[in-house]
Parts: structure tokens; sequence; C-alpha cells
């Protein structure tokens, strides 16, 4: 069972975001990095599953060369061999283009499952894992909770809304996004550390796949910035007693909810 | 522009999901603005009951897409039947609401026509005739404005309450229903869905507590819940939290609050170490007051609290316990 798992890095959770200079996008320059949360989950059941049956995980990543470092660490946690999409023109590309991209990159692969993260936490579009299965005319299914591999097909657990789940067969080949908490991902080892090292990541660029049309985004990001407050927020100040007393007294008398 | 919109509702066995009155309420607002007709697609296989829902709307036309391999949803079946719809009609823009099920089609119906998606918008506005939309990004820490290029129709979908689903205007006479030739493959269908089903009997109702305390991310460990439980005791609240802590087992699922958890209103909310993530957020934004306990200022949960207290949960939360106990001694 071969699997190829779409990572994405992203600003981590703790950074402190800053809007760049003209107002298009975040300031890189003092960020820390990760993989997208969801796409652990991704990784970590593609590995599980290459321990029951066999096969390669290959990790897919779009990205500049920071990007190699999150292929290592999924590398240390057991994945076999890395892509790594790297070019200025696959700089902040919508779900569309960077599902062109990746279409083209793993043609000559021979895979039986393509697994995302169900969004990205940057971005959020939810969009590429669907793009990817019908550029490659493959089927697919959103938001999975489970999977069981049967003869030829998988059938996954789909998460609906307000708490409903539905079964859901489809053949192999196939992408499923994943829904974060579908199993607890590993820690790497070190020995799986130190084998990171040697295996090994081809890296692509524009000139290298036979794109066609040119990477044109059908939707631009034009402006970023920092939400207007909908809400009157009243910020309490003081020591956690102050505080603590302001809010005991504000909840009981002002908003009188307690 | 003026070419027409068209809003496609969703409906589980003959239910409309109610988001489906927010998009009609963007695709109306739209219209107005853009001028042009506006069409409602509904899918499935027996429309006759859904349809009368529609009677009263104000639309242009009821676009009536009956087969028999509609009667349960799969991204195919949708796919295929909405594609020749909309190549002959040519809308500007295609209109959803941002659910699960939308997520599961909608980039590919867009992809098979080469078009734009932009998902999960919270609003729009014009700039020279022309929309922009809003969405947010990084978690809901950043908006972002964001413009379709290309050629129509653009594909939309809005975040549940982005729209008011009570404020869909009504005219008479209704639509005009026009039932729709849909001609399906079943061997294109590769996705084979099966019963619906909840996990179990969902055990905790938060939907009915009038108080609720809710953890996130910022508890750092299960030993810290204690904690928080202790303070749901002193007030009378159920303990709830935001999909992490229930993803690590911390809670229960059902205990979890927002889009794939339950969604709440309760007179008081108190959100501890919750970032505000939208997932989270769209879960309870409609509670009278909300209190957010965080160390991070530039959380987005700050931007709906009532009270804001930037700091360490773990000293506030002990100093608010002991207060509320002093102060029901008083009594």
């Amino acid at each position: 069972m071969n699997i190829i798992v779409c990572l994405k890095q992203v600003p981590s959770r703790e950074s402190i975001l800053r809007v760049n200079a003209d107002g298009t996008w975040v300031d890189e320059q003092d960020l820390s990095w990760e993989i997208n949360e969801p796409d652990v989950y991704a990784l970590e059941e593609a590995l599980r599953l290459k321990e029951r049956f066999g096969g390669e995980v290959i990790i897919c990543s779009v990205g500049p060369a920071r990007v190699q470092q999150a292929i290592r660490e999924a590398f240390a946690k057991g994945a076999d061999r890395g892509i790594h999409l790297n070019d200025p023109a696959f700089e902040r590309l919508d779900a569309y283009n960077t599902a062109r991209v990746i279409a083209e990159a793993i043609k000559g692969e021979s895979y039986d499952l393509i697994l995302t993260g169900l969004q990205s936490d940057d971005f959020g579009f939810a969009q590429t894992g669907v793009i990817l299965a019908e550029l490659l005319g493959i089927p697919h299914t959103t938001i999975v909770m489970e999977i069981h591999i049967l003869d030829g097909k998988v059938k996954v657990k789909r998460e609906l809304e307000a708490g409903w789940f539905q079964w859901i067969e489809l053949p192999l080949p196939a992408v499923l996004t994943i829904q974060s908490g579908i199993n607890h991902p590993r820690y790497a080892t070190l020995k799986g550390i130190m084998g990171a090292k040697k295996k090994p990541i081809r890296t692509l660029g524009r000139d290298d796949l036979h794109l066609g049309e040119a990477l044109l985004n059908l939707q631009q990001v034009e402006k970023v910035y920092i939400p207007q407050k909908t809400k009157e927020t009243q910020l309490l100040e003081g020591s956690p007693e102050e505080v603590a007393a302001q809010l005991v007294e504000k909840l009981k008398h002002e908003a009188k909810v307690i | 522009m003026g070419r027409g919109i068209l809003v496609i509702a969703e409906h589980i066995e003959g239910r409309l999901n109610p988001t489906t009155w927010e998009a009609l309420r963007a695709g109306q607002l739209l219209t107005d603005a853009l001028g042009g007709p506006l069409w409602v697609a509904v899918l499935g296989k027996d429309l006759s009951a859904l349809t009368a829902a529609f009677s009263d709307k104000r639309c242009d036309e009821l676009l009536l897409l009956e087969h028999e391999l509609l009667a349960t949803y799969t991204p195919e079946g949708t796919t295929l039947a909405l594609r020749p719809l909309i190549e002959a009609r040519q809308p500007q823009m295609v209109i959803m609401s941002h659910t699960y099920q939308v997520r599961d089609f909608a980039p590919k119906l867009a992809a098979a026509l080469g078009r734009g998606f932009i998902s999960d918008c919270i609003g729009y506005r014009l700039e020279d005739g022309h929309p922009v939309f809003i969405r947010q990004i990084f978690q809901g820490k950043m908006n972002a404005d964001v413009r379709v290029q290309g050629d129509p129709p653009y594909f939309v979908s809005f975040q549940a309450g982005a729209f008011r689903g009570d404020e869909v205007e009504t005219s008479t006479p209704g639509p005009t229903i026009t039932p729709v030739e849909v001609s399906l493959d079943p061997s294109a269908i590769r996705t084979h869905p099966m019963e619906r089903f909840r996990e179990a009997k969902q055990a905790v109702d938060l939907t009915q507590a009038e108080i609720i305390v809710a953890i996130g991310r910022g508890i750092k460990s299960a030993d810290n819940i204690p904690l928080a439980q202790e303070l749901a005791e002193v007030l009378g609240a159920e303990l709830a939290a935001s999909r992490p802590i229930c993803d690590n087992e911390w809670l229960p699922m059902d205990r979890q609050i927002g889009s794939s958890g339950q969604t709440v209103a309760p007179k008081l909310y108190i959100a501890l170490g919750i970032s505000g993530a939208i997932q989270h957020i769209v879960g309870m934004k409609g509670s009278k007051t909300i209190v957010a306990i965080n160390k991070d200022p530039e959380a987005p949960i700050f931007d709906i609290a009532d009270y804001g207290i930037v700091g360490d949960l773990f000293e506030v939360v002990p100093a608010l316990i002991k207060k509320l106990r002093e102060v029901k001694e008083e009594h």
C-alpha cells in the first residue's frame, strides 16, 4: 500500500502574526513554522496503514527551502521519501493551482491513497485535496475519522455536522481528507531522527513539471488585516485577585448573569 | 454583471438545512446589488415537499434537479447534476453555505469547470461594482480581502451566521418552478454512502445549560481539568471544551462546542485558554455574555468577548473560584 501524504508547513500556532509592509500577507521573517496540524494526523494515519499493509509513505509538500524541515520531521516519524515542490512561481498559490502542481508532480507515482489534512491553519480553504482528486480523476471523501482497507476499496467514517457520522465506501486509489483527532500522532524516536537525514527528497520546480497553462490564481488575496472588533470588550486589569473581584462584580451587577 | 446568481439549497432527506436561508439571503442581497435573476437549485429524488418551503420566498426561479441517483448525497452525483445547469445558465455567481457537504463537492464542481471557489467567507463588499469577499485566515486571527480572477461563474460559500436566514425576503407570487433534466450514469458515482448515524446517544445536552465553562488548549494538560471543573461547580455550570481537548480525550466528544460539536447560546460563557478559532466561535457566538481568559492578548476570542482578562488562567481561575465562594457565603 503506497500512500502519498500532502503536508503543508504553516506558521506555528504560538506565532505572533504581523501584517507585512504592503499589507498583502503576514511578515514571515520572525515566524516559527510547523506542520499544519490536520496534516500531522494524516501522516500518522498513513504510517499506521504502512505498518499494517507494507509499502511506502511519500511526503509531498509545496513551499520554499524551509519546507524541507517539515519533510524531514515526517521522515523521522517513519515516512520513506519526499517530493519538495519549490519554485518562486508556487508562492501563495490558491488551492486550485496548488492542486495542479501536486497532480503534475505525482503523475509518475504509483499510489493507493492520497491523504491530506482537512484544511490548513493559514488559508483554511479546505479545498486542495478535493481538487487534487478531481484533477487526477479519482474519487475522494472529506473529513474522515476512521479508515478500513478492504479488497480494492476503502471504507471510511466521514464526520457530518452536529455529532452525525456516515460510513462511505470508495474504490482505490482515492483521496481522503483527514479530520483532527482521528488518531494520536506519534513522536519521532531518536533512531528515526538519525535515519531521517539519509532519506531522499526530490526537489521539483516549475520547469520540471508539464503544467501547460500558466499558474494564475483564480482567487487573489488583495489585503490582509487584523479584524475589527464586533463587540466592545471590557478588559479587566490588575492582580489575579483584583480581576477576579472585578469580574464577579460585573457579572453580578452589570451583565446580571450570576 | 447582471447575469444571474444561483443559490444551491441543501437538505437531508427532505429536511432543509437552515443555512440554506442564509445563502438565499446572501443571494438576494447580491442580486439587488448586481442585478440579474436569482435562481435556487435543489437536488434530490422527490422534492415536492421541499418546494413548498420556497413558495413565498423572493427569488425568480426554483430549479428542481430530480433523479433516482440524487436520493442520497454523493459528490459525483451533485457535481454531475449541477455542471450542465451551470454551463447552460452561465450565472455570474454560485452561492452556497459553507457546510460539510459543500466542502465535499464545491471544490470538485468549481475545479471541473476550471473556476475558483472562495470558501468560508464572512461577508463581501462592493468596489466599483465588483464584489470583494472577506475571509478569515490563520484561524480567525486575521481577515483577508479576496477578489475573484478570470471568467465567471464564481463560486462562493459563506460561513454559518454570515447572513441572517430570518431576513430572507418573501414575495407573492413566489418563484417559478422549473424541473431541470438530469442525466446521470450510475458508473460515474464511485463513492457509496451508507446510513447516517450518531456515535452514542448524546449524554450531555449543552444547549440547555444557562452557564458554560469551556476549556481550550490553554488548559495544557488533563491534570488541570479539575480546576475548570471546580469553577463550573461553583457557578452551577456545565463544563465544555473546544475540539483539541476532545481530540486528546481529556473530555468526551459530547462536551465539544463548535462546528463539529454542539451549538450553544447560554446566558454566560466563560472561555478558559480558548484562542477562538472559527470552528469554535460558530458554536458559541450567540452566548449572551462572553468572558475570555487567555494569556495571548491577540487571541481572536477577545474580539467577541464582553469581558476579557489577559493573563494566566492558572492564577486567575483559583482567584475567581475563591471570590465566587465568598460572594455565595454572603447570602
